[in-house]
């Protein structure tokens, strides 16, 4: 029983030393394996010589490009002279007007990109030099966007990480950095104040504020890589990328010819680019605030259209309005108001096609519309007040129930006392 | 006219009693008479005649407080989703060229099965079962 | 009118003998003193069971019990069916105030010692109606099956389970399974419609029966009166004509609370969400929820909770058996003992009722 006792911790021991040898050696290989690869890493760290912005997450050093995979050179050696050597291959930071071309060594060719993302474009580069970024790039101008500006050098991530300079969320920030520098955009007569117009626009109040990436951010309509403002007569067709409807509806008009021979833009003509607004009803019409008597003038054609089709519109949107605010008041009322807004939910439906419909400047078709609204809107209107009447009729119903009590008990007590009178 | 006291005091009283009873059975009595829709819509709706849906055409039918769209596929299958768009919920219609489901709002697309296929959509539509019982079509919620 | 009436007593007194009917309503006579309004409070329970009895059936008529159907159907009254929502709230505040004069009627008969020899057995079976009312408050307020109601019930049925070796079987049974689901609502249910109304007329009615027997108690101060100061009206039909008065007075109170104070829909029960902020019980059960909540964990080596239930089994048993326990009157003491326990009972409940609340 002792000799086992005894010996029990010796083997112990002998395990233990084992399995460490074992798993030093294992850790030994894994730093020989690195070293294979980072002496550039290992040695740039230790001299506190990390490029600004360096991030492990960088999409590069996830594949194991690490810095030789751009920069060239041989990362197995420790030694500078042999490691950042020409003859290995080593080409140093890239000049600013070479950048594309750094970059475009694999990113252009697709027999190298397919090895890590069989689907990528690789039209990026030749997109780039159709940019005026591209151009001025080529042309010697330092102070334009280049690939690291946008997508910076040593952090790189896909456009579809959250913590990407370039995720939907991130693009108006990144493409404010140069457009929102004022000095700098006054050398090219641009405005610098888009970022601040978008960020009140309903486009990026639904991206900055409510974080919905269905809508749109400067690349969606400005491109990528090709990024230009759209071209004339090609505003309405990048609105219409989602706006299909009134994309369609406007261009079968004689006011979208009318718009071409004046130079006019479009969607924008009326509806302003960057600083883009919910539209109100008060922009058809004659009114104050309208937007048709900007060209037109009493006694046109347009103007006569204009106005007719305001009062359509307005006709359904009082209605609506109104419908909405009995519902309210049913609800409020603890009445049912479940189909009353089952139907309201329908003329919201009418009425937001109405409005889409106002870009076809037909009085006719508008009316159409309106005309389903509001006999929608009607019907639950009428729905309501038969909810608030009803609750109305409970009142008066108890109260004349009340009184038939009151009676009784009156009564009741007045033939209590006389019987109890006979009694005594 | 006098009346004496007695008798006035009894007209009171059967009047009272009558009006009494009236305020009691009045409610009792049309409380029994079944009501339009004569049972609460629970998990299931109708929808209609499966004869009279054509084919590669679409309704929108009334759960409860939400509309739901209702497919009668070119082949003669029967889809039934959710109709509020998972967007900024409008209501979205059945394509019969394209025989896809769309929304007009801001052009988001979904496919027959409710995947959110193009546009701004961030989530598929809500699926719901269709059984034809003796040619009438019932929606019901799925599960 | 009277002369039809008279016609038909006869008709009935040719085939039936109403002879005993006729000297029991003749002779049954009520004690008239300072304090004869408290003899109604029976009446008035009795009035609210029956409204609860009639609103109940009806709205049977179109209640579903079942997880996918209790919740739509209790919609379904409330908003489609005719006067749905006054039978509804008619019946749901109907409840409350049940409960409340139950409670004050036993009280009434507790301060006034109408418990003593010979009406032990009439207090023991107006006891167990108590509970029984309680029973059914607590039945059918799950029947709405809204996120309250779903709650309160699992709230309580667990506290059941707390009692030692017995408790968990019969939380079970109760819950019809170890959770509350569609299955304790069936069983609920049929406890609320069946099981409970069965025992509970039973029991009424031989409570009724007693006091029908022996007629209605003396107070002391009555008793000690010289006969010809002792003042009796006969109860049919002064007294009854009275009790019904009230019985309208009662009546009015509640549609008018069932109209300005409806009882909400609430949200339909989702047993896989959390439950909501400041769940609490009825309020006829907040003294005995508070207090087990003011419990520590630990009392000597009983779990708190378990000690506060078997506390209150026990209070609650020695209540019932109040007509056989002696305790002397102290002749020097200005309150006599028994009433300073009864003052103690219903300043605790109260006390506890409203910190359950404020707290």
């Amino acid at each position: 029983m002792r000799k086992s006792f005894f010996y029990l911790p010796i083997y112990a021991l002998a395990l233990f030393l084992t399995i460490g040898f074992y798993d030093g050696a294992e850790q030994k290989n894994k730093t020989a394996q690195n070293s294979k690869e980072d002496h550039c890493v290992s040695c740039h760290k230790e001299n506190d010589m990390m490029p600004k912005g360096f991030s492990e997450n960088d999409v590069h050093r996830h594949a194991e490009l690490s810095c030789s995979g751009c920069h060239g050179g041989d990362p197995s050696s420790d030694d500078e002279s042999i490691a950042m050597s020409p003859s290995k291959g080593y080409r140093g930071v890239p000049k600013k007007k070479d950048i594309p071309q750094f970059c475009g060594k694999c990113h252009s060719n697709i027999n190298i990109m397919r090895v890590y993302q069989p689907r990528i474009a690789t039209d990026q580069v030749s997109q780039f030099y159709t940019s005026m970024h591209g151009k001025k790039l080529l042309q010697g101008d330092v102070n334009v966007a280049d690939c690291t500006s946008c997508h910076t050098a040593h952090n790189i991530l896909p456009a579809k990480d959250p913590r990407s300079t370039v995720y939907a969320l991130n693009v108006p920030p990144t493409c404010n950095k140069c457009h929102g520098d004022k000095e700098l955009m006054k050398k090219y007569n641009l405005p610098s104040n888009q970022l601040e117009e978008y960020s009140k626009s309903v486009h990026g109040n639904e991206l900055l504020n409510k974080k919905d990436i269905g809508a749109p951010a400067c690349n969606d309509c400005h491109g990528n890589h090709g990024a230009m403002p759209p071209g004339l007569t090609s505003v309405s067709y990048v609105c219409g990328m989602c706006h299909i409807n009134n994309l369609q509806y406007f261009n079968a008009t004689k006011m979208a010819r009318a718009f071409e021979k004046q130079d006019f833009h479009g969607c924008e003509q009326c509806h302003g680019n960057h600083g883009v607004q919910k539209p109100s009803d008060n922009m058809v019409g004659v009114g104050k605030e309208s937007i048709c008597v900007d060209c037109h003038n009493e006694g046109d054609k347009g103007y006569a259209t204009a106005k007719s089709i305001k009062i359509s519109l307005d006709k359904l949107s009082d209605l609506y309005n109104l419908a909405e605010t009995k519902l309210n008041e049913v609800h409020q009322k603890g009445m049912n108001e479940v189909e009353i807004s089952f139907l309201l939910q329908d003329a919201k439906q009418d009425l937001i096609q109405s409005r889409t419909l106002v870009h076809t400047f037909d009085t006719v078709k508008v009316n159409s519309k309106t005309k389903d609204g509001v006999a929608i809107a009607s019907n639950a209107l009428a729905m309501a007040e038969k909810q608030i009447n009803d609750y109305y009729t409970r009142r008066n119903g108890f109260l004349a129930a009340t009184l038939a009590f009151l009676l009784l008990v009156v009564a009741l007590y007045f033939k209590i006392k006389d019987i109890g009178k006979k009694n005594s | 006219m006098l009346l004496d006291r007695r008798k006035f005091l009894n007209v009171l009283l059967g009047l009272g009693t009558f009006g009494g009873v009236v305020a009691i059975f009045y409610p009792v009595f049309s409380f029994l008479i079944p009501p339009k829709s004569a049972e609460p819509k629970v998990n299931s709706v109708k929808a209609g005649t499966a004869s009279e849906l054509p084919t590669n055409s679409s309704k929108i039918v009334k759960f409860g407080r939400k509309p739901v769209i209702l497919i009668k596929t070119e082949e003669g299958q029967y889809k039934a989703l959710s109709a509020t768009c998972t967007h900024l919920d409008c209501i979205v219609q059945y394509k019969q060229d394209t025989k896809q489901i769309w929304c007009a709002c801001h052009n988001g697309t979904y496919d027959l099965n409710g995947r959110n296929i193009s546009g701004p959509p961030p989530k598929p539509l809500e699926e719901y079962e269709v059984k034809i019982i003796k040619d009438e079509i019932v929606i019901t919620k799925l599960g | 009118m009277k002369r039809i009436g008279n016609k038909i007593i006869d008709w009935i007194d040719e085939r039936y003998d109403l002879t005993p009917v006729r000297k029991l309503l003749k002779h049954k006579k009520v004690p008239s003193h300072k304090y004869s309004a408290w003899y109604y409070m029976g009446g008035v329970t009795l009035f609210l069971f029956l409204v609860q009895l009639f609103t109940g059936i009806l709205l049977l008529l179109y209640y579903r019990p079942g997880e996918e159907s209790a919740y739509e159907s209790v919609r379904f009254i409330v908003t489609e069916v005719k006067f749905g929502w006054l039978i509804r709230n008619v019946h749901s505040w109907s409840a409350n105030l049940l409960v409340f004069f139950a409670f004050l009627h036993m009280f009434s008969v507790f301060f006034s010692k109408a418990y003593k020899k010979p009406r032990e057995l009439t207090w023991v079976t107006g006891f167990i109606i108590l509970v029984f009312t309680l029973a059914f408050g607590f039945s059918g307020y799950l029947l709405p099956w809204n996120e309250l109601s779903f709650f309160a019930t699992k709230v309580g049925t667990d506290i059941v389970g707390v009692i030692p070796i017995i408790g968990e079987p019969l939380r079970n049974i109760l819950r019809g399974g170890e959770d509350v689901t569609g299955a304790t609502l069936s069983r609920f249910f049929g406890i609320h419609v069946a099981i409970l109304p069965a025992i509970f007329t039973m029991f009424l009615s031989l409570h009724l029966l007693f006091i029908q027997r022996q007629g209605m108690h003396d107070p002391e101060h009555f008793k000690n009166l010289p006969e010809e100061k002792k003042k009796y009206i006969p109860f049919f039909p002064d007294f009854a004509l009275k009790d019904f008065l009230l019985w309208l007075v009662v009546f009015n109170i509640l549609i008018f609370l069932a109209l300005y104070f409806p009882w909400e829909l609430g949200n339909k029960a989702d047993p896989f969400a959390s439950a909501p902020k400041g769940i609490r019980p009825e309020w006829y059960f907040m003294f005995m929820f508070q207090t087990l909540k003011l419990l520590p964990a630990h009392i000597l080596f009983i779990e708190g909770e378990l000690f506060g239930v078997l506390v209150f089994g026990v209070a609650g048993f020695i209540w019932m058996m109040i007509p056989y326990i002696k305790i002397k009157n102290k002749s020097d003491w200005k309150v006599q003992p028994l009433t300073v326990i009864g003052i103690v009972v219903v300043a605790f409940i109260v006390i506890m009722t409203i910190l359950g609340y404020i707290l």
